[in-house]
């Protein structure tokens, strides 16, 4: 295969996953992984170093319009940024030590589990405006913007919230993805923010959160210019057609058909990894 | 010096991500341009990870290159500005906060910064 056309393919691939991964809301990582493993033989550590490079730009690139809307939160952000760079260290760090059999039976698992959680969509509508006294010594409250004016909110379950973020930041750093999903079941789970403050806040600790498994990933060569090009332009200019279709157009029925895509993708993963194939 | 609105504050870190992302972009594309002037080379096999293996290398190395124009040195170069953009927010955040007199949330911050730099330096070796 000549240069142009594998970057032309990985190019158009990473389009696509980017588009998916803003429609399901999941992010561009854990399509493009699978995408690079199953469809181009793409070396595991290869394909979750060009993951990370694209998550930064798109997570990056989203939070600065989320900022603009006043949605996202930085102090509740840059609180649980503490719990998820210092997991990605240690996700980085295991990417040496566990196999890449291993890695793709998790990868896997996340994928179901991504697609589960996006189905299920916001399970809770009452806010609990009860104030917390770890949460209001740490300033874990704010408001949001409703229809009525602004509301306010407090953070619920500091810890647990805090544990969650930390097992979010090891999955990151180890898959190589943003984990946007675990992050918002523990921020709108556990810890009983505002799903959208929830969303929000998630997709701005992202970039932070791989930033800092980027240092080991570069330094271990895992980032190689060639494949990281191509899945960096596709997955951001992809992310930012997604969003804009999702308030264009009504998107229920992709929705589910991307999401059976990501439980094909989340089974293939597993299967190859218990059969050695990766 | 005035203190600082969490909205000022929001926005000019908004400002800030977006210039990181799209001068970042502009460079990797840039740096595509001239790693496919010769299109029809065989592409590499990405099927065996090999350590050293067209390695993007330390700073110095990717800011020598891109000096030279080299394909890989300029998309390393966008790279490691696109690592950099989270790690300047969380600088401007530290900066804000401090503007803010909110000193739980300078030292929050300090600690998230400390944990990145600790991470860049700590890939090094």
């Amino acid at each position: 295969m000549s240069v142009l056309l594998f970057t032309t393919l990985v190019f158009a691939t990473s389009l696509f996953a980017g588009l998916l991964g803003a429609l399901t809301g999941l992010g561009g990582g854990v399509v493009i992984v699978p995408a690079l493993v199953l469809l181009f033989k793409v070396d595991l550590r290869y394909a979750i170093g060009a993951s990370l490079v694209s998550v930064i730009a798109t997570s990056s690139g989203a939070a600065a319009a989320y900022l603009k809307e006043g949605l996202s939160n930085i102090r509740i952000g840059m609180f649980l940024e503490v719990a998820t760079t210092l997991g990605a260290l240690l996700g980085a760090y295991l990417t040496a030590k566990v196999s890449s059999h291993s890695i793709a039976i998790l990868f896997g698992a996340v994928l179901l589990y991504s697609a589960y959680a996006s189905f299920r969509g916001r399970t809770h509508d009452t806010l609990i405006t009860k104030e917390n006294p770890l949460a209001t010594s740490l300033q874990l409250s704010g408001t949001y913007p409703t229809p009525a004016g602004p509301k306010p909110y407090h953070a619920q379950h500091v810890p647990f919230g805090f544990g969650i973020m930390f097992g979010a930041g090891t999955l990151s750093g180890l898959l190589g993805i943003g984990s946007g999903a675990v992050k918002v079941l523990a921020m709108d789970q556990a810890m009983g923010l505002p799903f959208k403050v929830s969303t929000t806040t998630s997709n701005f600790m992202i970039g932070v959160t791989a930033a800092a498994s980027a240092g080991i990933y570069l330094a271990r060569g895992y980032i190689d210019a060639g494949i990281a090009m191509p899945v960096m332009l596709g997955v951001l200019i992809g992310s930012m057609m997604g969003s804009k279709l999702l308030v264009k157009a009504r998107v229920a029925t992709l929705k589910v058909v991307f999401g059976l895509v990501i439980v094909a993708l989340g089974i293939e993963m597993i299967f190859s990894g218990l059969t050695g194939r990766i | 010096m005035k203190t600082l609105t969490d909205k000022e504050m929001e926005l000019s870190i908004a400002g800030m991500l977006r210039f990181g992302v799209s001068l970042s972009a502009v460079l990797v594309l840039l740096g595509g341009v001239l790693y496919l002037r010769h299109p029809w080379l065989k592409a590499p096999t990405y099927g065996c990870f090999v350590a050293e293996h067209e390695h993007l290398g330390g700073i110095a190395a990717v800011l020598r290159g891109a000096s030279h124009l080299d394909a890989k040195s300029v998309i390393g170069l966008g790279v490691l500005l696109l690592i950099a953009t989270p790690i300047v927010r969380v600088a401007f955040c530290i900066v804000g906060f401090a503007r803010q007199k909110n000193r739980l949330y300078v030292f929050i911050s300090t600690s998230v910064f400390a944990i990145l730099i600790y991470s860049l330096i700590q890939g090094g070796h």
